[in-house]
């Protein structure tokens, strides 16, 4: 097989490898199925997020409003099952928190498909109306004491086991979800028309609607898809916690945004990878659990993802920006 | 098609060229100016006894022109078709700097002409960071080609962290009290941050009307290749509008250091939503190209009044949430439709 060096990919994967052989080498209980399996664990909220940022980034736009989608799906959805005292089994909660996502999803639809308003400032606005509607009317505080149905989904393991030296560790059934958004996000993207409309979006908006795309029906849908998925990983963070807390995930959005760019996806759209984003959310969840036991203090978390968002994207925009003075 | 018009007609003189552009956003400004004067007289009708009194104009005085900077340091890039996610990063890390820098070679004892030189020195500093910090968003959006949103949410996301990292995530306090003259003083009775922003908001009405820098930016902003092929150097235009606009979030994190008299990696987050909604607000085109400074200035005022006014009315920051993402929305949807005829 032949080694593209110039592709974000072979970039990403070789800075993560790098970051595990170094971690093993300060502290060799890094290397350890424990360490992995926490690091799934982590992965699973952030890799839902990342692959409906994915989705919107392809069609050339920027969706910066999932977290507080996901926190009013999640905690709306908590406190409904609660004062109705409706005792319905997990995938109830999750039908209704992903119902309610895609519901504000569409919101963002109707003022970017409907009003054609540029993305990043509707987003913004989305983020912090919906953010203050949950907070003002809904409520905050947080609930400790979730419905016995999403109880039950946090028992629900996978995988577990036990190392040599005796410590547990397993993989929750949640990790599933991710595996199945990676999958059907794959086969969309990859596999059907509306796929290949998205791209076509993402590449040249004007070019795709002259060729006959609907351009606002699909973004009315890639939108409706980002809800939905914030909806499911809203409700999954709150099952597994066993808390809801409308506090939570909003302040995610940066990073989860960092992992997609740094996996190659442009935010001119157009151009992103399912592989490149595993790639870097696996750079971000590494950098934000794993940073410490390089001796590195908490504290410069930040800075380390900036700068790899600005080497990350900084090096294959310069690439490009020379290919194209010397083409031109 | 109205821009295909314009192009050729780049004639020497800025005035000429933007008339008919200054039409139609002086309906947009008119409408402004309405919502503004609606906004006041709503609140001063719910609550005149308080809202109409002396001292909650010299409060609010007090309170916009911290935003109100970070919002002109917004516009400029804003203006140039890009958008500066790291302003607030930026006046935190130089507030930081600032306040190690007093706290340590002054502390809160010191007065008379040590404590001017330190807080003299302090407020250099803190501009030498600014721009350093500005420069360097400018040469990687100029040089490496960086969108302007990424290259700013990661160099924002550095510049937080380092103020961070050197504080320990601490607010930093104890500064001689001739410091607090600048976010608390008056001089003839004006607060001295509004004299600060006055003066920013002159600068960047002269930049922008008067010199050939401003009608640069707003050529950038209309049309960038169009820029490139009329012979304008898009790197110096590039580096010149960051390198302010972190001059001038520096000058914002001094005046809210001074207010709070301590500096924290953490303070005005939410200051970065509110800016570009300024910015919206105030007629700025997102896409780049055009923006005027009294627009920016009125929609300054409109806020305040309605954040002033719901205080009164004791309504949660979290409606205020609600209300201003709302407003953001509400706002683009009205101006939406110029925007629209424009880029056809």
């Amino acid at each position: 097989m032949k080694i593209d060096w110039t592709r974000n990919e072979t970039l990403v994967f070789l800075v993560v490898v790098a970051f595990c052989i170094l971690t093993t080498v300060v502290d060799p209980a890094f290397f350890s199925l424990p360490t992995l399996f926490d690091l799934l664990r982590n992965s699973i909220v952030t890799g839902i997020f990342a692959i409906g940022v994915l989705v919107v980034l392809v069609s050339g736009g920027i969706d910066v409003s999932f977290t507080a989608i996901a926190a009013f799906a999640m905690y709306s959805t908590t406190l409904a099952l609660k004062n109705l005292g409706l005792d319905v089994p997990w995938y109830g909660a999750f039908a209704l928190s992903i119902l309610i996502g895609t519901g504000l999803g569409l919101v963002n639809a109707i003022f970017i498909a409907g009003f054609r308003l540029p993305t990043l400032i509707v987003t913004l606005g989305t983020l912090s109306a919906v953010r203050g509607f949950l907070l003002t009317f809904v409520g905050s505080q947080l609930i400790s004491n979730v419905p016995p149905g999403m109880r039950e989904f946090s028992q629900l393991i996978l995988f577990r086991g036990t190392t040599a030296e005796g410590y547990f560790y397993s993989l929750p059934w949640a990790f599933a979800a991710l595996v199945l958004v990676v999958a059907g996000t794959w086969f969309l993207l990859y596999r059907t028309l509306l796929g290949r409309k998205i791209f076509a979006i993402g590449g040249s908006e004007e070019s795709a609607r002259r060729i006959g795309i609907g351009v606002r029906g699909v973004q009315v849908f890639i939108y409706a898809y980002v809800g939905a998925l914030s909806g499911l990983a809203g409700i999954i963070h709150a099952s597994l916690a066993r808390v809801a807390n409308p506090f939570d995930l909003v302040g995610l959005e940066l990073s989860v945004i960092a992992a997609v760019v740094l996996g190659g996806a442009r935010l001119t759209g157009g151009y992103g990878t399912i592989t490149g984003t595993l790639l870097g959310l696996a750079l971000i969840v590494l950098v934000s659990n794993s940073l410490i036991l390089l001796g590195i203090p908490s504290t410069w978390q930040s800075v380390v993802i900036g700068a790899l968002i600005l080497l990350g994207t900084g090096l294959p925009a310069f690439q490009a920006k020379r290919a194209a003075l010397r083409a031109g | 098609m109205d821009q295909d018009m314009e192009k050729p007609a780049a004639a020497p003189r800025p005035a000429s060229l933007f008339r008919r552009r200054d039409a139609l956003l002086s309906s947009a400004m008119t409408r402004l100016f309405l919502l503004t004067l609606l906004i006041f007289v709503v609140m001063a009708a719910l609550d005149p006894s308080r809202f109409l009194t002396l001292g909650n104009f010299s409060s609010m005085a007090f309170q916009f022109p911290e935003f109100a900077i970070l919002s002109l340091a917004m516009m400029l890039s804003m203006m140039t078709g890009g958008i500066d996610l790291s302003i607030v990063g930026i006046s935190n890390l130089s507030a930081v700097v600032a306040a190690l820098l007093l706290s340590s070679l002054a502390g809160p004892d010191a007065t008379g002409l040590a404590a001017a030189g330190t807080v003299g020195l302090a407020i250099m500093a803190a501009l030498l960071v600014g721009g350093i910090c500005g420069l360097l968003n400018g040469l990687m959006i100029g040089i490496f080609g960086l969108p302007p949103i990424l290259a700013t949410l990661g160099s924002g996301l550095v510049f937080t962290g380092v103020a961070v990292a050197i504080t320990g995530g601490s607010a930093v306090l104890g500064f001689p009290a001739a410091f607090a003259f600048l976010g608390n003083g008056a001089v003839f009775g004006l607060p001295v941050p509004l004299i600060v922003f006055v003066a920013i908001a002159a600068t960047v009405w002269l930049v922008l009307e008067r010199t050939a820098l401003g009608l640069r930016i707003q050529m950038l902003g209309t049309n960038p290749l169009a820029a490139r092929f009329a012979g304008i150097d898009d790197l110096a235009v590039t580096v010149r509008t960051y390198l302010l606009s972190g001059l001038f979030s520096a000058a914002a994190g001094l005046v809210i250091m001074s207010r709070a008299n301590s500096a924290k990696a953490d303070y005005g987050s939410s200051y970065l939503l509110l800016s570009i909604l300024i910015c919206v607000l105030g007629g700025i085109n997102p896409y780049g190209g055009f923006g005027r400074v009294a627009g920016l200035v009125l929609a300054v005022l409109s806020l305040q009044f309605l954040s002033s006014g719901l205080n009164m009315l004791q309504v949660s920051n979290f409606a205020k949430d609600l209300i201003w993402g709302g407003l953001l929305l509400a706002v683009m949807v009205a101006n939406g439709i110029q925007f629209g005829r424009k880029s056809r």
